[in-house]
């Protein structure tokens, strides 16, 4: 019996032995750095209390001049982040949209096809995101690849490079294989009898679709849409390349108070992009739990 | 595959892959126009083989990226172990939730969480700079570090709990019972993990970024600095040689994967021929 216990004891100890210096560092390195953003965010540069960060985004403002030449005061930060939520929303969809078709494509393929098909994907995610996106720069200008195709079948050239339009593509790009993915997961894991049930109870094609096989789909489309929409809305270098800089987001506001070494105000925007990230992901988490899985 | 099916794949890849057509191509054009091709040439090869900054950087990168995948494996494996013995639900869940902070969390502000505290702890010594390798180092083992765990759990949970409670039981100590018989087990788990984390080290930015200083310059840092004045097609010959090598790792890793795979397959195979004959005798 004593022999017994002392092996287990000892057991024990070898084991949280093995994590202790992972807990270490994760406490080090991953919850303290979370608690120095806030405590950065709501201190001066004496490390005094102060809410004057948080207001400064809120109220900051700048001149800003309209298309038609006036020129009108704009809050300048939340401008911004009304911005990175669009185009990222904008990206988000343009995603879905081609991504689903796509998934869909590749989760009815032969089971061979099918890996080569995963592996195709992955590969553009192996290019290094900066360069990506410097090709990118390279093919939408106006004396650039797309133009010069474009000018082969006699069409007239298009001016992309510096509009928004730019930064989507450019965004799109880089997050796609985080939509399709989770989603095809999903469709290639789906138990084949049940569309046949469906068809047997008389379910059309498209019916099969809209009642059986999206709802099914649902969870990889929203761990798909949290995927792409994270990274976009914090992006930087993507607008400042593909949008010639006029369209500033939120991660290059962050960029630019690190650069200029203003670390509080640079925290309090990294704080209130977390808080509301945060909130997304909750409201998402709800809205599955809802939808999906206690949908009645 | 329909028609229509393949005419929209093909439409998805041609958007995938152009850009990446357009380095390959224009690695090798002869003169320093991104838009117009001119003749082949490797002069953009022979140049970057004798820009010393860019060659330093390459080295740091691959310094970098080794000492991150080490550290990040082994105390990733062991935590995965720790992780996978723990009886306590709730520190479970904590230790989970942790892990998941650098996966969720946007690189911008894991880049920036961190550097916030090197300069704080590097103002309480009074050093005017805080910012260096090891600062650069610690970044990199931290988002790495769930990688590798998330790689090693699934194949804990895989083995039989009962072998390495019958090699202690036949006189191993844990240590020795996780070398001889954990280890082989979830061995494809750790060298994924560990692929996977060196070529998130190696690609890595925006964390890098914000974590770095100027005496140690990694490959992306360097490359941010170059596109920000005007590119030669120097970059793109580098870029395409990045792009074969991690495209060779990921390649690798594949055919471990499958290896593993056929393993699985040839175990089940014979348990199932040993079942039949106990059944028989």
């Amino acid at each position: 019996m004593t022999m017994q216990t002392s092996v287990k004891t000892k057991k024990r100890g070898g084991m949280s032995l093995a994590l202790a210096p992972y807990s270490a560092w994760s406490l080090l390195f991953i919850l303290v750095p979370l608690i120095f953003v806030a405590y950065y965010a709501f201190t001066d540069d004496n490390f005094a209390f102060t809410t004057e960060n948080i207001t400064r985004f809120f109220t900051a403002t700048s001149e800003l001049k309209a298309d038609d030449g006036t020129i009108g005061e704009v809050r300048t930060y939340l401008v911004i982040f009304m911005r990175s939520l669009k185009l990222a929303a904008i990206s988000t969809l343009v995603c879905l949209l081609m991504g689903y078709p796509m998934a869909y494509i590749m989760a009815r393929a032969k089971v061979r096809t099918q890996k080569t098909l995963v592996t195709l994907i992955m590969i553009p995610m192996w290019m290094n995101f900066l360069i990506r996106t410097y090709a990118w720069m390279t093919i939408l200008q106006d004396t650039g690849i797309l133009n010069g195709l474009l000018g082969l079948v006699g069409i007239d050239k298009i001016h992309i490079i510096g509009t928004e339009t730019a930064v989507v593509i450019g965004m799109v790009y880089d997050y796609f294989p985080y939509m399709i993915l989770p989603i095809y997961s999903i469709l290639a894991k789906m138990d084949g009898k049940l569309l046949e049930a469906a068809r047997d109870l008389g379910c059309n094609s498209v019916s099969v679709f809209k009642r059986v096989i999206f709802p099914l789909s649902l969870p990889g489309v929203i761990s798909g849409i949290t995927m792409v929409l994270i990274p976009s809305i914090s992006t930087f270098y993507i607008s400042q390349k593909l949008g010639n800089g006029k369209f500033f987001l939120i991660g290059d506001a962050i960029e630019g108070q690190y650069i200029a070494n203003n670390l509080h105000f640079a925290a309090a925007i990294a704080f209130i992009l977390m808080v509301i990230l945060l909130a997304c992901m909750a409201l998402v988490k709800y809205l599955t739990a809802r939808l999906v899985y206690g949908g009645e | 595959m329909k028609i229509t099916s393949k005419l929209y794949t093909a439409l998805i890849f041609i958007f995938l892959f152009a850009p990446i057509l357009v380095l390959l191509v224009f690695s090798f054009n002869e003169a320093k126009s991104l838009s117009v091709f001119s003749g082949f040439s490797l002069k953009w090869y022979q140049e970057l083989f004798h820009d010393e900054n860019t060659l330093e950087s390459v080295k740091n990168t691959l310094i970098l990226a080794v000492a991150a995948t080490v550290i990040s494996t082994v105390m990733g494996t062991a935590a995965a172990v720790g992780i996978h013995k723990l009886k306590n639900r709730w520190y479970r869940m904590a230790v989970n939730t942790v892990t998941n902070i650098p996966m969720i969390n946007p690189d911008i502000i894991t880049g920036i969480s961190m550097m916030l505290v090197f300069v704080f702890v590097g103002r309480l010594f009074g050093a005017s700079t805080s910012l260096n390798f090891w600062t650069m180092l610690i970044a990199h083992v931290t988002f790495c570090l769930p990688y590798v765990i998330f790689q090693v759990l699934p194949k804990l949970q895989q083995m039989e709990r009962d072998l390495t409670e019958a090699a202690m039981d036949l006189g191993c100590t844990p240590f020795r019972a996780f070398l001889k018989v954990t280890m082989p087990e979830i061995l494809p788990g750790i060298i994924t993990g560990a692929i996977m984390a060196f070529t998130l080290s190696l690609d890595d930015f925006v964390i890098s970024y914000f974590t770095s200083g100027n005496d140690f310059q990694t490959l992306p840092i360097r490359i941010y600095g170059m596109t920000k004045k005007t590119v030669t097609p120097k970059m793109y010959a580098l870029a395409t040689i990045i792009f074969f090598v991690t495209l060779t790792l990921l390649l690798l890793n594949n055919f471990v994967e499958s290896g593993e795979d056929k393993r699985w397959r040839e175990l089940k195979k014979q348990r199932k021929i040993r079942l039949k004959r106990s059944e028989q005798s």
